[in-house]
């Protein structure tokens, strides 16, 4: 293995990015998990791909539109059945603003 | 009992749906404290429609084409009021509130649903150990894993749990495990099949496909779920020609290429030489056989390690305790949030998140992801060109046989490696299989993936067909 691709401290930023909390264990294993995934990876950024659009799906297609009509909906209250916590028909969560993340 | 053999006994009165699906429960019962194919059996549904079946064919209707097949379902396709956990935590409880469209395309065409199978959590995985749930294990040795990360699917056919099994193939979750496990497995071009109502991991690469005992019972399958759906814009708009139409058209005359990049290096030699017996097999049918090179293929894993997890890490940022299953409380919703994934997700699924999230992450964007883009196109160019000389290619399904439970845990890089193979034809978007060929040194199966371009499965599966019938 080369140099290291990912530090701790880039790991735990990554971390809370994506609103995960890692404890000491975790960020030591993954820092390590990462950095050779990213080394064995690493291979693509020797080639000459400069010419090439990149492809974003398989699919010759682009944009896909159906007429606008209303169809068939889910019902409500069976979709909020599913959530924590709801209240008049809504989903209902912890205060947003107000203390620092 | 195969799925095609099911159905015609059961359409003509034969025998009774009910009957059959009592039999494969009973099997259920007697196996699946050493397999744990399933994450949940309903008994008591599938007999109430079972006799819906017998119901139907006694008043002289026809059910449908799969009329009184089992089926079981990779636990990341939605059933509605029944629970769908992707083998995680984070999801436990949730239950759906739709049906996705392949399960009503079977409903509609007379199968019956007995269960949803045990995966790798939101299907990133190759061995069914990162379940929450705990790990399946492969019917053909218990010690083994039945791949992944469809393995619940693959041991519930090889286990005779189910005729028929849905899988997800991101990166060769269909393929590998019915390698691993000895069944048929496909993984159709993308598009081919609606994937309404299955949660998703990588939205540029996810296929549904069915895993079977039979490459007919699998074609019969496939057109019974392939097809357009206004309620999935990725899925082809046009009806495709029935596979099951075609498949006893053998292969005189094609032009089939052994692919050089994913049969040599680091290929077991037992499995190395199934795969030899495979081609000797297409050449006495009549096959024109060559070796094929599509040199970016080898970078086809390093691809789809930045590309599939940059994906997940945004598909997979709705769960965030807010509208399904799991909530850790805490006093602010971002508190909310990160408590309820740090607790939700296992270690694999926060890994990828965590590599996904870096290779989007502004300063290595351009140098990972976009690069990892540009290669994709690479890869489908140098596949473009393999297709101007062959009608088929073929390489092992997997480098080796089952391994070992706890062996590859530990080493990400050792278990992502078991991805080599497949991995190229989620990239390209084309069609591929995986059929059983005799086994390897250790006695356990020995799968040979096809791959076709895309919308090549009639042929595909004319191929498929000849191989096993060769055994």
């Amino acid at each position: 293995m080369g140099q290291q691709r990912i530090t701790r401290a880039e790991c735990a930023h990554v971390a809370a990015l994506a609103r995960l909390e890692l404890t000491d264990e975790e960020l030591e294993r993954f820092t390590g998990q990462l950095d050779e995934l990213l080394d064995h990876v690493a291979e693509v950024e020797a080639l000459d791909v400069g010419g090439l659009a990149p492809t974003m799906h398989a699919l010759p297609i682009a944009n896909v539109l159906r007429p606008d009509v209303v169809g068939e909906v889910l019902d409500r209250d069976e979709v909020l059945a599913g959530a924590p916590l709801a209240e008049d028909g809504q989903f209902r969560v912890p205060p947003v603003l107000g203390e620092a993340p | 009992m195969t799925a095609v053999e099911i159905a015609a006994a059961v359409r003509s009165g034969q025998r009774l749906a009910r009957s059959v699906v009592d039999e494969h429960l009973g099997a259920i019962e007697a196996g699946e404290a050493d397999v744990h194919a399933f994450n949940l059996v309903i008994a008591d549904q599938a007999r109430t429609r079972a006799d819906e079946i017998d119901g139907a064919v006694a008043a002289g209707k026809d059910p449908g084409p799969l009329a009184g097949v089992p089926v079981a379902l990779k636990d990341n396709m939605c059933t509605r009021g029944l629970a769908t956990t992707c083998s995680s935590r984070i999801l436990e409880g949730w239950e759906p509130p739709y049906d996705a469209t392949v399960v009503k395309q079977l409903h509609n065409a007379g199968a019956i649903l007995v269960g949803k199978t045990n995966m790798d959590e939101f299907a990133m995985g190759s061995s069914t150990e990162n379940s929450a749930f705990g790990p399946t294990r492969n019917p053909c040795d218990l010690s083994r894993v039945p791949g992944g990360s469809s393995g619940g699917s693959a041991a519930a056919v090889a286990a005779g749990f189910a005729p028929v099994a849905l899988g997800s193939d991101t990166g060769g979750s269909i393929r590998q495990p019915a390698a691993l496990c000895g069944v048929v497995g496909v993984k159709p071009t993308y598009g081919l099949v609606s994937r309404y109502g299955l949660v998703a991991f990588a939205s540029s690469l996810d296929q549904i496909g069915p895993f079977t005992t039979t490459v007919a019972d699998s074609a019969a399958v496939l057109d019974v779920i392939s097809g357009p759906d206004g309620r999935d814009s990725t899925s082809i708009g046009e009806p495709q020609p029935p596979v099951s139409d075609t498949l006893g058209d053998g292969v005189d005359g094609l032009r089939i290429g052994v692919l050089a990049e994913l049969s040599g290096d680091g290929i077991a030699p037992d499995v190395a030489a199934r795969l030899q017996a495979a081609v000797g097999a297409l050449t006495s049918a009549g096959a024109r056989v060559a070796e094929a090179s599509a040199p970016a293929a080898v970078y086809g894993l390093s691809a789809y390690y930045l590309i599939a997890p940059a994906e997940a890490s945004s598909n997979l940022a709705r769960y965030d305790g807010v509208r399904y299953g799991l909530r850790v409380d805490a006093s602010s919703t971002p508190d909310m949030n990160t408590a309820t994934r740090s607790a939700g997700f296992g270690d694999e699924v926060k890994r990828r998140i965590m590599i996904g999230t870096y290779a989007l992450s502004a300063g290595y964007y351009d140098a990972y992801y976009g690069k990892a883009q540009k290669v994709r196109t690479l890869i489908i160019n140098d596949f473009a060109s393999v297709w101007e000389q062959f009608d088929l290619l073929v390489s092992p399904t997997s480098p080796t046989t089952a391994f070992s439970l706890g062996e590859r845990t530990a080493d990400p890089m050792a278990m992502y490696m078991s991805d080599v193979c497949t991995v190229p034809v989620n990239l390209t978007g084309q069609a591929a299989m995986s059929v059983p060929y005799g086994v390897g040194d250790d006695g356990l199966p020995v799968g040979v993936q096809i791959l076709a371009p895309a919308l090549g499965e009639p042929i595909m599966f004319r191929a498929a067909a000849v191989l096993e019938a060769s055994l």
